[in-house]
């Protein structure tokens, strides 16, 4: 098949490769960039396991030929801290009300979120749960990753009041 | 200091909110291909020719199997029944791997699989019970005369209770058939070299898998290794051995490269062994006061197109814990073993005890029912009481350890107005623009703790205890090596707690390791709500031990007698003299050095490998309360309230505990509203993706409230029972008999799962067109 060159912004490095036309996006940032944090958990649009933002707006990387990026502004899981940065509100909230179990939809949750609280920097419970219809989780039951949303809106700077800051986070 | 019950934060996260977790699909080996299936269309065929030559033609196709090319390897599964890695003459069910590609990538492999042309002759079809079992159904396996694997009938079917009894209800209940939904399905990397095999698997076993393929292979298992790393979830659907495991390796071999396997979602509806597909039709006798007299099971069991081996167990576990919490004076039990043309079915969280506690608080519901009493009076009229364990029930395989079921029902009965609720329940029935309102309650018990010696023998496995390994490094840091490798249960975090607890050893330079056939000593695996309870259990063990010989050692440089020696903070002192102390990392060290220690101690002593057994499972209990509304113009269902008292023993780490409480209910709320793999009459999948089978999501499901209440288990000096599985357990009747008792007042006896809106609308439809009650041919 005809390969087709795209340059596109990754987590703020921008990057020329030349792909099949059929290559979703997804698949782009797994095998070229080899950026593995953004999983594949269905083949329907349904799950949200490779969330990402492109653009400022998050979308399922499995609905989005990689084409289509181009030109585009890519942030994935990868992107949001730097080496030794402290966790950002979302991810400190998922380690702080322990929003994940297995781990596997995580990223896509962190992204959704992160869009989310982008829109609506306060949002309520029911807000939060209509968000994110289209993640899913098999492992939570979606309360504490609820929690975990409200911990980073109630945290906007990601800092873990002393009390609760004992061990596990890595700044 | 014990950090046993500290909501202490999990050391696994800071990787899996980063994107540095690594699952199999992210590891790539150079020179990886691709494997791909050619699957089966029909439901039960004669495979007539394949012909794989376009196929084979493309540029980058390494290879093309078909049932040809693994003459010679073995079946797996039941001798007679066995199933090959790619159907051979006959397919049994709709995915069945006909034949296997393998191309340099996987567009490839996909573009040349579709190009394998398979020439099937369409036979008979059984794609239910009702099909496989029915007169002239066509037989699935020819060793057997039908489709019946294995019957055990009943030992006395209880006439003569049943003739004396004041009262006898009966019950047809269907256990869905559900599909685990790990988000990641199944994968594995294998690499078979001239040096040996290492296969890559997301698997809850990684020993077990090292045993069973090694064995196949015949290959020594010092030449095999199996690596488990992240695990994207797994809830029983991991631990089946089904051929894709095999055929990566068989591939490996042949292609001399490592071959990978990623399913895709609708692959693994159909591949990956789905959960409960049970019938049962169940008695129950009573007397006016609500006392079960005696209750009498019979289990239809779906294996799918070929018996697994734990499978086979499902309905064994159901029978045994068919009583439930209740002191009932006779039991009858019965169960079949039937095969019919659709995917194999295996354990699924809970395997076969959510079955067992749905049919007995269904039936406790239907009995409060029958005599106008509140379900809430009839179960504490039948439980048994918190002084009469261990409690032997109608089968030796269940003997409970301990619990006190009226003290969860108090604790359940504080967490909300159970009053009010029926007052406003009454009201709302009288006000035809109110939604109804259902009060549903479950009172389970599970079996758990897997297992005593021969337990998990008889499905296959090594043995049943778990292995830790406890190294004390140089430094004085410690590492514990568990054979319960997780896949989401946060071992990493409560093992290291239990350990910095014996040992003093600080929390944050404890790691724990597992996963890893070459590091690990040997291992069992995570499942059956075991981790914990067996694997926990032995890290404690372990740590006791090693704080022993460190006392040795701390006496020996303190120049005291041993049994002076008491651990203090991160070190040892001299009981009674704080002053005469040496830290855990002077201990370490020194334990290394033959001139620091005592004579006659070997070097590097601090390291202890512990077998842990158990002398009986445990039986986590608990009672949970639903309580919905319906829309009477839609039959929308509403769960507005879900409150959960469990009792797992001592909770190792609350935070952890809960999370699993809340997926399992999760789980069960799903059966019990939304989940369902159905399949057509010519055995054809309706629901193979996440388009058709309703996995819930964040706006599905409530909120939980929870409630605890604490009886330890004897079996073990920690007293945890498990935890994984109670929520998949206690939930779907506390759902279901919510649901029935807002439909009760129309005469609704019982709705099987999923209940949907259709479902209810339909109720309420035909009660309105009959003025207000029901026909009874259609409910119960």
């Amino acid at each position: 098949m005809s390969k087709i060159e795209i340059t596109l912004t990754v987590n703020g490095e921008q990057h020329t490769d030349e792909v099949e036309p059929r290559l979703l996006l997804v698949q782009y940032l797994r095998d070229v960039r080899r950026l593995t944090g953004s999983h594949i958990g269905c083949d329907t649009s349904n799950c949200g396991a490779c969330t990402v933002i492109l653009d400022g707006d998050a979308v399922k990387s499995c609905t989005v030929l990689a084409v289509q990026a181009r030109g585009g502004e890519v942030t994935t899981v990868e992107g949001l801290i730097g080496p030794g940065e402290p966790f950002t509100p979302v991810q400190q909230g998922f380690h702080q009300e322990h929003g994940l179990q297995c781990g596997y939809c995580t990223p896509g949750m962190i992204m959704a979120s992160t869009a989310l609280l982008t829109e609506n920097a306060d949002p309520t419970d029911s807000e939060i749960r209509h968000a994110l219809e289209g993640n899913l989780c098999r492992c939570t039951g979606y309360q504490t990753i609820v929690n975990s949303v409200r911990w980073a809106a109630e945290h906007p700077d990601g800092v873990v009041p002393d009390r609760a800051a004992t061990n596990g986070a890595h700044q | 200091m014990s950090l046993i019950g500290a909501r202490v934060l999990r050391k696994e996260d800071p990787n899996l909110i980063t994107g540095r977790g690594q699952f199999v699909d992210d590891i790539t080996l150079a020179g990886t291909v691709v494997m791909t299936f050619v699957r089966s269309v029909e439901a039960h065929a004669r495979i007539v020719a394949v012909d794989t030559s376009a196929a084979m033609a493309c540029r980058g196709v390494l290879a093309v199997w078909t049932a040809a090319d693994i003459q010679g390897m073995a079946t797996l599964g039941l001798p007679g029944l066995g199933r090959p890695l790619l159907a051979t003459d006959v397919v049994r069910f709709v995915g069945e791997p006909v034949a296997v590609v393998v191309a340099t990538d996987k567009f490839i492999a996909a573009d040349a699989a579709e190009l394998v042309v398979v020439d099937y002759e369409s036979l008979p079809v059984a794609a239910s019970l009702t099909a496989a079992l029915a007169d002239g159904a066509p037989v699935l396996h020819g060793a057997l005369p039908g489709n019946t694997v294995f019957e055990q009938p009943f030992v006395d079917d209880l006439a003569a209770v049943f003739a004396a009894a004041p009262h006898v209800a009966s019950l047809q209940l269907v256990n869905n058939r559900c599909a685990a939904v790990p988000i990641e399905p199944t994968a594995c990397l294998a690499d078979w070299g001239p040096s040996g095999l290492t296969l890559w698997a997301t698997f809850q076993a990684p020993h077990h898998l090292r045993n069973t393929v090694a064995a196949y292979f015949g290959i020594p298992q010092d030449t095999m290794r199996v690596i488990t790393p992240d695990v994207g979830g797994g809830f029983g659907a991991k631990i089946n051995f089904v051929p894709e495991l095999f055929l990566s390796c068989a591939l490996s071999h042949k292609v001399g490269r490592p071959v990978r396997y990623t399913q895709t979602r609708s692959e693994c509806q159909v591949l990956m062994y789905h959960g409960r597909a049970q019938e049962h039709e169940v008695h129950v006798a009573f007397d006016d006061d609500g006392a079960l007299l005696g209750l009498r099971v019979r289990v239809t069991q779906d294996q799918g197109a070929y018996p697994d081996p734990t499978g086979m167990g499902l309905p064994v576990l159901t029978t045994a814990m068919s009583a439930g919490c209740y002191k009932i004076p006779h039991v009858a039990v019965s169960w079949r073993n039937v095969v019919t043309n659709t995917t194999p079915v295996a354990a699924y969280r809970g395997a076969g005890r959510p079955e067992a506690s749905y049919l007995i608080e269904r039936t406790v519901d239907l009995v409060a029912d029958e005599l106008g009493l509140d379900p809430v009076a009839v179960r504490r009229r039948n439980f048994i009481g918190h002084d009469e364990f261990p409690y032997a029930t109608h089968t030796p395989l269940a003997v409970y350890d301990s619990g006190n079921y009226a003290a969860a029902m108090d604790e359940l009965l504080t967490l909300f107005d159970y009053d009010a609720l029926k007052a406003d329940q009454a009201a709302r029935r009288d006000d035809p623009d109110a939604k109804l309102l259902g009060i549903g309650f479950s009172t389970w018990l599970e079996i758990a703790a897997f297992g005593p010696p021969g337990s998990l023998e008889a499905f296959g496995h090594l043995a049943s205890w778990e292995s830790v390994q406890l190294r004390v490094q140089p430094d004085g840091s410690a590492i514990v090596y568990t054979g319960a490798s997780p896949h989401g249960q946060g071992t990493v975090t409560t093992f290291a707690q239990i350990a910095a607890g014996e040992l003093g050893i600080p929390f944050d330079k404890i790691s724990v390791r597992h996963g890893d056939t070459a590091t690990i000593p040997q291992g069992i695996g995570t499942m059956g709500s075991r981790a914990t309870a067996v694997g926990g259990e032995g890290v404690r063990n372990a740590s006791v031990q090693v704080v022993e010989r460190a006392k040795g050692i701390a006496a020996h440089l303190l120049e005291a007698d041993v049994e002076d020696i008491v651990l203090d903070g991160d070190g040892f002192i001299v009981n009674g003299t704080p002053s005469r102390s040496v830290a855990w990392s002077e201990v370490a060290w020194k334990s290394f050095q033959p001139l620091e220690i005592p004579t006659g101690t070997q070097p590097g002593s601090l390291d202890i490998t512990v077998f842990q057994q158990v002398p009986n499972f445990s039986f986590p209990s608990g009672a949970y309360c639903c309580t919905v509304e319906i829309d009477r113009g839609t039959g929308e269902i509403e769960i507005t309230g879900m409150y959960l008292v469990d009792d797992c023993g001592t909770v190792i780490n609350p935070l952890l505990a809960e999370g699993q409480v809340h997926g399992g209910v999760a789980q069960g709320i799903a059966q019990a509203l939304y989940e369902h793999v159905v399949y057509d009459e010519s055995g054809n999948p309706q629901t193979s993706t996440l388009m058709d089978y309703l996995v819930p999501a964040a706006c599905d499901l409530p909120s939980f409230v929870s409630g605890r209440i604490t009886t330890r288990t004897p079996n073990n000096q920690l007293g945890a029972k498990g935890i994984g599985e109670s929520g998949s357990v206690g939930s779907p009747p506390a759902v279901v008999n919510a649901v029935v008792d807002a439909l009760s007042h129309l005469g609704v006896r019982h709705l099987d799962m999923p209940i949907t809106p259709l479902a209810v609308w339909s109720v309420l439809a035909d009660a309105s067109a009959n003025g207000g009650s029901i026909t009874g041919s259609e409910v119960a």
